[in-house]
């Protein structure tokens, strides 16, 4: 096996790993529910054979080590389970909510890298001055900005004093705009304080002097510099996902918009832990499978980065 | 004039007390950290003397006197309720301020000792804890409180233990780091050679070395559970009414977006500023005390 196959297996191994565990935290915690957990789930109207049914489509009537081994099996065969109020495959619930969910979470990252790496940018190359002082302003007040009350402000601003743009839900491209912003602000933040600190490094060093010193255009001397504060720019905006999707929960909450994260909340005010169980995998696995993305992108930007030997 | 006196010196102050001297002027010196510490103060000042400052019960109900908009008797508005608004932000504080910090003692807590023995024991141990770890963060941290309250119920203990849980893996991997590193010191090859034992060791050397970063990791994370714990009373899943605690007055304000706007300003605001200045000031303290910290 070559090395990059070697590393892809090993990589893929420790995800598979990992996903098992959250398996494992999700099966523990809805064992964990006070009370019946099979009676909770079926909620208070349920007849006593409805409660029978979820206690044993869940596994719950069998020891923990074979409700787990029941999952796990079901994964394996491609299935995340029944909904408890729907009745519908989780699969199929989630299948039609992701899309949202992703088109969202694109939307936002490129948002945060591309304003982000503006605002790093501008800063790094007006270090000092009022450019500068207005960036980090703005790098931590976005990171310290509850992205519910950033969409809410959005929601007052443009729909209800301006009526520029719809209030919620998805219907076409301007249905997008508010969640967009909502979302990237955070990893805009992030990625600009990055771009920043990293810029200020390549901006020292001997290339970009050398650069300088022919004279060129000073974009061109920026732009030889940023080519190599990319790597850490990028890990950055792939660590970002993960929270990214945890504001994903609140911004669809706040604009109705259909994603998994909606249903998410949805489905935990619906007790419908099946559901939850479901969607909180797909999270994970959408977040691991994101790292292993970004670290093989370091290759392709960078071909100085081994990932493997 | 006599040359003996100029001889004399005053006693040198011992280093390690002019180094964090010269450290506290630095951070003295930052803007933005001190305008955090002023914003802090400010906020503690309102939670801790709320009842000396405003006349009003923060969760007295007068429907007679609802919605009213921002006036000199009510300076932020009532609510639907007629609860008037600024008094429940300032006993709110109470709550909101209280509960991140709680949650991040409780994660520094977990993780520390985590930490230390994961990068001070190794081997076996050290990758059982990092496998959980990973699993704790492929949830990111308002994923998993989510989850939790939505298991064992809402109310303040479980928020705050929510909140606390999903920063957990932060400090289990900052201290795994320093002790990883910290091992390999001169001091404390010596102090094994010495013949301490490794819990003594781990306390009185790697701890004590550990000790700074960690509290530039609590107060930027005491921001991330703040920004959790309200997250989740915003969607009804954290602490619940009448209690005042902000996320949960943004969340049934929200219900009156059309009708009473300023409802939502304030909850908001107080928010941000205090997540705002735990960042400030972490930030501040990162670049005086551990400038290799930074990200």
């Amino acid at each position: 096996m070559s090395g990059f196959s070697a590393y892809l297996v090993r990589r893929l191994a420790a995800a598979v790993i990992t996903l098992l565990g959250v398996v494992l935290v999700m099966v523990l915690l809805v064992r964990a529910l006070p009370g019946d957990a099979a009676r909770v789930i079926a909620g208070l109207q349920a007849t006593p054979e409805q409660v029978e049914q979820v206690r044993q489509s869940l596994g719950l009537d069998q020891p923990v080590p074979v409700q787990y081994w029941r999952y796990v099996v079901n994964l394996a065969e491609g299935s995340l389970g029944t909904s408890a109020r729907f009745g519908t495959s989780v699969l199929a619930e989630i299948g039609h909510r992701l899309p949202y969910t992703i088109a969202l979470a694109v939307c936002g990252t490129f948002f945060g890298a591309i304003f982000g790496i503006a605002l790093g940018v501008l800063a790094a190359t007006h270090k000092g001055r009022w450019v500068d002082a207005v960036g980090s302003m703005l790098g931590v007040a976005g990171i310290s900005m509850p992205v519910y009350w950033l969409g809410i402000l959005l929601i007052v601003l443009f729909s209800v004093q301006l009526r520029w743009l719809p209030i919620g839900g998805a219907e076409g491209l301007a249905s997008l705009v508010m969640p967009t912003i909502t979302l990237g602000v955070f990893s805009m933040a992030v990625v600009s304080r990055m771009t920043r600190s990293t810029m200020l490094d390549t901006l020292d060093q001997d290339y970009v002097r050398t650069v300088r010193a022919k004279g060129v255009a000073e974009w061109i001397a920026v732009r030889h510099a940023l080519r190599n504060a990319f790597i850490p720019i990028l890990t950055v905006i792939g660590l970002q996902f993960g929270t990214l999707l945890g504001g994903a929960v609140l911004t669809e909450t706040v604009f109705s918009w259909p994603g998994i994260g909606q249903l998410l909340v949805q489905s935990i005010n619906n007790r419908d832990f099946p559901l939850v169980q479901g969607i909180v995998f797909v999270f994970a696995a959408m977040f691991i499978v994101l790292n292993i993305v970004t670290d093989l992108l370091y290759s392709v930007v960078d071909p100085r980065v081994r990932l493997f030997r | 004039m006599t040359p003996a006196l100029v001889e004399v010196e005053t006693p040198a102050a011992p280093e390690a007390t002019r180094t964090s001297l010269r450290k506290l002027r630095t951070f003295a010196r930052n803007k933005g950290a001190l305008i955090g510490v002023f914003i802090l103060l400010f906020l503690a000042a309102a939670a801790i003397f709320a009842p000396l400052l405003t006349p009003y019960d923060p969760t007295a109900q007068d429907l007679s006197s609802a919605f009213l908009s921002p006036s000199w008797e009510h300076p932020f508005g009532t609510d639907d309720l007629g609860q008037d608004i600024l008094a429940r932000i300032m006993y709110g504080g109470r709550y909101t301020l209280a509960i991140g910090a709680l949650a991040v003692s409780i994660a520094a807590i977990v993780g520390v000792p985590l930490g230390l023995i994961s990068g001070y024991v190794g081997g076996a141990t050290d990758m059982v804890i990092q496998r959980i770890t990973d699993i704790l963060l492929s949830f990111n941290p308002f994923l998993l409180a989510l989850v939790l309250v939505a298991v064992f119920g809402v109310g303040i203990g479980t928020v705050t233990i929510a909140a606390g849980v999903g920063v957990i893996p932060q400090f289990i991997r900052l201290t795994r780091g320093q002790a990883l590193s910290l091992r390999e010191e001169v001091y404390v090859e010596a102090a094994v050679a010495f013949g301490a034992g490794s819990l003594a060791i781990l306390l009185r050397h790697v701890l004590r070395n550990a000790l700074t970063p960690i509290i530039v990791y609590a107060t930027l994370n005491i921001g991330v559970t703040i920004l959790v714990a309200a997250g989740l009373g915003f969607l009804g899943l954290g602490v619940q009414p009448p209690t005042p605690e902000w996320g949960t007055m943004l969340g049934t304000a929200r219900s009156f977006i059309f009708k009473a706007s300023y409802q939502l300003t304030f909850p908001g605001l107080t928010i941000f500023l205090a997540v705002l200045s735990f960042n400030l000031v972490g930030d501040g303290l990162r670049d005086a005390f551990d400038p290799s910290l930074r990200e």
